[in-house]
């Protein structure tokens, strides 16, 4: 069983806590108009994407979704400048061109974010091609939902990451709704045993508010793709509690009402925070420290981003190729 | 210098793009056993053997039907360190890999501020011409030209395939190589040490006054056919091929109309919003007081392609189409010089 230090815990509710607090202000200021377009929050999903991102180290790569600020966010990248992405500013991390759907922070090794549902998994899997065949120890993982593992291109890259053994594990993000279908209506069988069907291992992890057990199983998959034993396939069972975006109002009650009060009682920050009290020795007053220092972390985020200036006209022509030359 | 056929010099470029940078890999279908030509080790196989027993398959990647699966692994090869050379084979395989080509490969360096770089090639064979019906017929670099992000080239010669290759695939950006494969088989004598020719730089494969005609792909060996025709009956066509439609040497074309004041553009794609209508509409901005007579375009008409050669041959492009093109745009001229 892998497991994580005393610090490695705090490490963790630290990240939660930034994704949750990022996500909390985000959600408000998308309200007020002070982010255009949408965004998609990973409020109630925190555990299941820094149990995964802790699996890795810095110089691993990964790739995500439309739900997109807890993957850079968990894997270490600064709050100010993905702030001033969703603004659209131009300290942002993508220079105000990506927006929410498309954050990337290639120091953190965060390849993409994307708005097109499962077509970010076969970078992930190029991105352990490029490990394998230049003699790298990185490894990529894939974060997807259950609505992208209804999409073909997942199948494609399992079967090619098994036949070639690459180090690539598909996360599975099943927070149980594809905007508004239950994956149990337009999915046959278990998500996870499909990995069965391609020779890799598959597992379902069916507490995702468990930050230990998410841990636990990427960690497993990530060293097994390290060690070169090639793909996993991971399901993390989760539950968003937002709707699937910011100011969507459908008018219709496709989630039972007593489902996100079961869920609420299980916040993956409050479990962690209670373990790290009880098991590990923190006081109630640490953990409530933390929390305000997070806070502050994101106030001073929102500050850096409202002091940045929109981007420059021109920035909108740039970027397209790499010899600027040919553009326009 | 050595002779070698279009197809070989495709093969050639590999080879030394191969040798020269350890992160250049080939991935497709069949590229293991060479069926497409091009990784089979041509002129050195009897001493080195083919791609995969000089290179290895750790760079030889023989794949699965999977085109959006190759082509995403591709991108994301590519942005981590690798420089792949992707071989779709039937550019008509072109449309299963849709969604990592528009909105992988071709946007990701923009949406996400320059961070990311995109050095990779997708090749593909456009069959057209050969009796294979509509699946694989194709010719479909114009759709792409509408996708800001990818670079396009359509070579016509042995020496051009060769060294728009070669600069292909050492560039920084997504390249997609359209082949025809009417040309495979062309030969002429091909520099053997490597060289690169530029992207955005026409060629002018000869010299005239009366009439430019702008041709592309397959169109260039017949434009050339009907320009040596014409030249007898004493009409001196200009014949240029664009070489990389992105990007397009506007500057080449636009100079040679406002030389010539007459321009057909010749192409084996469809009409509507091809390259053809392009270049038109390019010319018919920037030099529109040059032009002596309308702009005709000849292309593959707005239908998909038959199977039976009887009803195929119609469909593309050929000599006597831009002759009579040619006579058509210059009618006027003739009829006032017998006045």
């Amino acid at each position: 069983m892998a497991t994580l230090s005393r610090d490695q815990k705090l490490e963790a509710q630290r990240r939660m806590l930034r994704i949750r607090g990022f996500d909390e202000r985000a959600s408000k200021m998308v309200k007020r108009g002070h982010i255009p377009g949408t965004v998609h929050t990973s409020i109630g999903q925190e555990a299941q994407v820094v149990g995964a991102t802790m699996a890795l180290r810095e110089k691993d790569y990964m790739s995500g979704n439309h739900r997109s600020h807890g993957h850079p966010i968990g894997k270490g990248s600064p709050l100010g400048p993905l702030m001033a992405e969703l603004q659209g500013k131009g300290a942002g991390v993508c220079k105000g061109k990506g927006g929410s759907l498309h954050l990337a922070d290639f120091n953190v090794g965060s390849l993409g974010e994307s708005g097109i549902v499962g077509s970010s998994i076969p970078i992930a899997m190029g991105a352990a091609l490029s490990s394998q065949v230049l003699g790298r120890d990185t490894v990529a993982l894939a974060f997807f939902g259950d609505g992208a593992a209804n999409q073909g291109v997942l199948y494609e890259s399992m079967n090619m990451s098994g036949v070639w053994n690459l180090p690539v594990i598909f996360l599975c993000e099943n927070n149980q709704y594809a905007l508004s279908t239950p994956a149990h209506t337009v999915t046959s069988g278990v998500i996870s045993e499909r990995a069965a069907g391609f020779g890799i291992p598959g597992i379902r992890v069916e507490d995702g508010q468990d930050l230990l057990a998410v841990f636990d199983a990427v960690s497993t998959a990530v060293e097994r793709a390290r060690r070169g034993e090639g793909p996993s396939l991971i399901e993390v069972i989760t539950y968003r509690y937002n709707e699937h975006s910011e100011g969507l109002r459908l008018g219709t009650d496709y989630r039972p009402a007593d489902e996100r009060e079961a869920w609420l009682k299980k916040d993956p920050l409050v479990l962690l925070r209670e373990h790290l009290i009880s098991a590990e020795g923190f006081s109630a007053e640490e953990m409530d420290a933390l929390e305000a220092e997070i806070l502050a972390e994101v106030d001073a985020a929102v500050a850096f981003s409202e002091a940045s200036a929109w981007p420059e006209p021109s920035v909108a022509f740039d970027d397209l190729y790499t010899d600027s030359e040919y553009a326009a | 210098m050595s002779v070698m056929s279009f197809l070989g010099a495709i093969g050639a470029a590999q080879k030394e793009a191969m040798d020269a940078d350890e992160r250049v890999i080939i991935i497709g279908e069949d590229v293991e056993a060479n069926v497409y030509g091009t990784t089979g080790g041509g002129k050195t196989r009897q001493e080195t053997g083919d791609f995969v027993q000089m290179y290895g398959r750790n760079r030889i990647r023989n794949t699965p039907i999977s085109e959006e699966g190759i082509v995403g692994a591709a991108a994301g090869a590519a942005m981590t360190g690798l420089r792949p050379i992707v071989d779709l084979s039937y550019s008509s395989f072109l449309y299963m890999a849709m969604d990592q080509l528009v909105n992988q490969v071709a946007k990701n360096r923009y949406m996400f501020g320059g961070q990311a770089s995109m050095p990779a090639v997708f090749r593909s064979a456009m069959f057209y011409g050969l009796n294979t019906g509509a699946h694989h017929s194709d010719r479909p670099y114009p759709m792409f030209m509408n996708v800001p992000g990818l670079k396009i080239m359509v070579p016509s010669t042995p020496s051009d395939a060769k060294g728009l290759l070669r600069t292909a695939i050492d560039m920084n950006d997504p390249v997609l190589t359209f082949e025809a494969c009417l040309l495979w088989g062309l030969k002429e004598e091909v520099n053997d040490d490597e060289f690169w020719i530029p992207f955005g730089v026409a060629r002018t494969h000869r010299q005239g006054t009366d009439v430019t005609i702008v041709a592309i792909s397959s169109s260039v060996q017949e434009a050339l056919a009907a320009a040596a025709e014409l030249e007898e009956e004493g009409i001196s066509v200009e014949v240029i091929d664009p070489r990389t439609l992105v990007p397009l040497d506007k500057q080449s074309i636009l100079n040679s109309v406002a030389k010539t004041g007459r321009l057909v553009v010749v192409e084996p794609a469809h009409r509507t919003c091809g390259a053809a209508g392009e270049i038109s509409a390019i010319v018919a901005e920037e030099v529109f007081d040059s032009l002596k007579a309308p702009i005709v375009r000849i292309t593959a008409p707005d239908m998909q392609i038959p199977f039976s050669p009887s009803l195929e041959k119609q469909m593309y492009p050929n000599k006597h189409d831009i002759v009579a093109a040619v006579k058509r745009v210059t009618q006027n001229d003739r009829e006032i010089a017998r006045a």
